[in-house]
């Protein structure tokens, strides 16, 4: 985190000719694309085009069909292939979509479990690995609950502990698969302005899928646009001025409207 | 908050010493704590020395190791498979095992092949072989498949094919050779002769070692194999210590004291219970200790009941599973 500086001209994420998919379907396809340090990515695009796949690639959980992707090491980037399960570790933090309660386990012990890759051979948290802990508690605003246990809290609350648990990997990425999906509205922006701050205060490349358009463009960055089987990658107004959106996000019934910035139903 | 888990260490310290005192007086002689302390340090008569030395400390002994491997096991297991009802049998042990016993006492004198080689392995070689066997093929297998849940299902399918086979067996035997299998299904800790101690406890030892060495990664895996790997999990390198650790634990027991239920698939759910924690830190050895005293009861009321220790453990096992379970909604809430 000191190291923003230097990492300022640096991308956090770099793909290049990039093609992810299963079996022999193909859904992003030589995608190149650069992510900056310090930004939030809103990963849109629409059902089945790829944005899980394309997060777990980053995460390092799947093999990409081709093609390179390169993480930050602090000084350059470095292919995610021929990182030691240490170092992606301690690179990219992920927080899937899955829900996490385990029975007696407190929001700290779930936030210390972040501290893993650090930590020795039975996980002893040393007083870095508890300060870090209650950092990342404090930086999502759960610090009151650190001694709740997971199975008493609401799904928002969770959803900040498990952030706080990426947040205490204290990796220079971050990932996060629809993060907002269980939340309601208030929590729902609450939580991407979060993550926005936290991009921009702790230096981070943080880059998360997400249904909510009109969240995404007025507070993410960056966007990337899964165009089957393209990837664009620009920023927010950028890509609202070239009318991808528009294009992209229309049904029979519905049509983005881009001075409202959102979905309008077409008048019959 | 530290001081639950050391308060209840030390009171299961204190019941396994109670059980284990108690576990050498009874039998078919009764003696008192003295006369076993006298017999261990070599006093009073020939005959004592030897029931307490030759018999009631090896079948005491058995009992500790046995209640440790099993509990440890099944605790490993319910991780693994962040499922409730896992125990040491699921990937096969037991059905491996009584398919390696079923060929041992029923298939070979059947078709005439008895020979020394054979004979001098015994019920336990064959059944060690028989585990280890079912437990390799289920992890080559496993190694190519990324979900737990089929290897689960893979494992317990596997399981029900070799039931097959062994009930094929049981039915060409003949009487003899059935009631001697039947009887291995019936499990005994008293079966195991001094020199085998010597395999026993060694194999028991390393399995445990292992055990506390996979504390690291079973913690992480409560997250679900997804966010364990991108915690820094080698998930390949955990699963093989901890099917390896299963052979050494679940494995060596089965084949020395036969296929004992319930203990693997209770006694985590106790200590989950009493010590209220998930972290495996404090998990293992409790389940290890509380493995270790409930081994030693049911090995008494085995004794005082005269009953086999597998009906034993499965009267005593079955209570407290349905107990937690409907005490302890989150258990089943994972």
């Amino acid at each position: 985190m000191d190291s923003t500086e230097k990492q300022q001209h640096n991308p956090a994420v770099r793909l290049r000719g990039l093609t992810v998919g299963y079996g022999s379907r193909l859904l992003i396809e030589n995608a190149d694309a650069d992510f900056m340090p310090g930004r939030l990515v809103g990963l849109i695009g629409r059902n089945g085009t790829g944005k899980s796949t394309l997060l777990r690639a980053l995460a390092g959980l799947d093999k990409p069909l081709a093609g390179e992707i390169d993480l930050t090491d602090g000084v350059g980037l470095a292919s995610i292939s021929q990182m030691t399960l240490e170092q992606r570790a301690r690179t990219v933090a992920f927080v899937t979509t899955k829900k996490v309660r385990i029975p007696n386990m407190l929001a700290r012990d779930v936030v210390g479990m972040g501290r893993a890759p650090y930590t020795d051979w039975i996980g002893r948290l040393s007083d870095a690995d508890r300060d870090a802990v209650d950092q990342s508690l404090e930086m999502v605003g759960m610090e009151a609950y650190a001694d709740r246990p997971l199975d008493r809290m609401s799904d928002g609350e969770c959803q900040r502990v498990m952030i706080a648990r990426a947040l205490a990997q204290d990796t220079p990425v971050m990932l996060l698969d629809e993060p907002t999906s269980f939340l309601d509205m208030p929590n729902r922006y609450d939580l991407c302005s979060l993550l926005g701050r936290l991009a921009r205060e702790r230096g981070k490349s943080i880059i998360f899928s997400t249904h909510e358009l009109d969240i995404a463009l007025s507070l993410c960055d960056d966007i990337a646009l899964i165009d089957s089987p393209r990837l664009i990658a620009m920023p927010a107004d950028r890509i609202v001025a070239e009318g991808h959106i528009q294009r992209l996000f229309a049904s029979s019934s519905v049509a983005f409207d881009p001075s409202t910035m959102r979905m309008q139903f077409k008048q019959q | 908050m530290k001081s639950r888990p050391a308060i209840l260490f030390a009171l299961l310290g204190a019941v396994i010493m109670v059980l284990l005192t108690a576990d050498m007086m009874t039998g078919s002689v009764s003696l008192s704590p003295g006369q076993i302390w006298d017999a261990l340090c070599g006093r009073g008569d020939s005959a004592t020395i030897s029931i307490v030395r030759r018999i009631r400390l090896i079948k005491a002994l058995v009992a500790i190791v046995s209640g440790a491997a099993l509990s440890a096991s099944g605790l490993q297991m319910q991780t693994l498979f962040r499922n409730p009802l896992a125990g040491p049998y699921v990937l096969g042990i037991t059905s491996g095992a009584s398919l390696g016993v079923a060929i041992f006492l029923l298939a070979v004198p059947a078709f005439g092949l008895q020979s020394a080689a054979l004979s001098q392995m015994g019920i336990a070689g064959a059944a060690w072989i028989g585990s280890a066997a079912v437990l390799a093929v289920i992890a080559a297998v496993g190694r190519r498949i990324k979900d737990i849940m089929v290897i689960l299902i893979l494992g317990m399918m596997f399981s029900s094919g070799v039931g097959a086979v062994v009930q094929i067996l049981q039915y060409l035997s003949h009487e003899d050779a059935l009631k001697s299998f039947v009887m291995w299904t019936m499990g005994s800790l008293g079966d195991v002769t001094v020199s085998q101690m010597w395999l026993l406890i060694p194999a028991v030892a390393a399995g445990l070692v292992i055990s506390v060495a996979v504390i690291k990664p079973l913690n992480l895996l409560l997250f679900g194999e997804q966010y364990a790997v991108t915690m820094g999990l080698d998930l390949r390198r955990s699963r093989a210590m901890i099917f390896l650790s299963t052979t050494l634990l679940a494995g060596t027991v089965t084949a020395f004291c036969g296929p004992i239920g319930f203990m693997g698939l209770a006694v985590p759910h106790v200590a989950r219970a009493a010590f209220a924690t998930s972290d495996h830190r404090v998990l293992m050895p409790a389940t290890i200790l509380t493995g270790i005293a409930l081994m030693l009861a049911c090995d008494i009321a085995s004794k005082c009941l005269v009953l086999p220790i597998n009906s034993v453990t499965a009267m005593l096992g079955i209570p407290i599973v349905i107990w937690i379970v409907l005490k302890n909604n989150s258990i089943t809430r994972r």
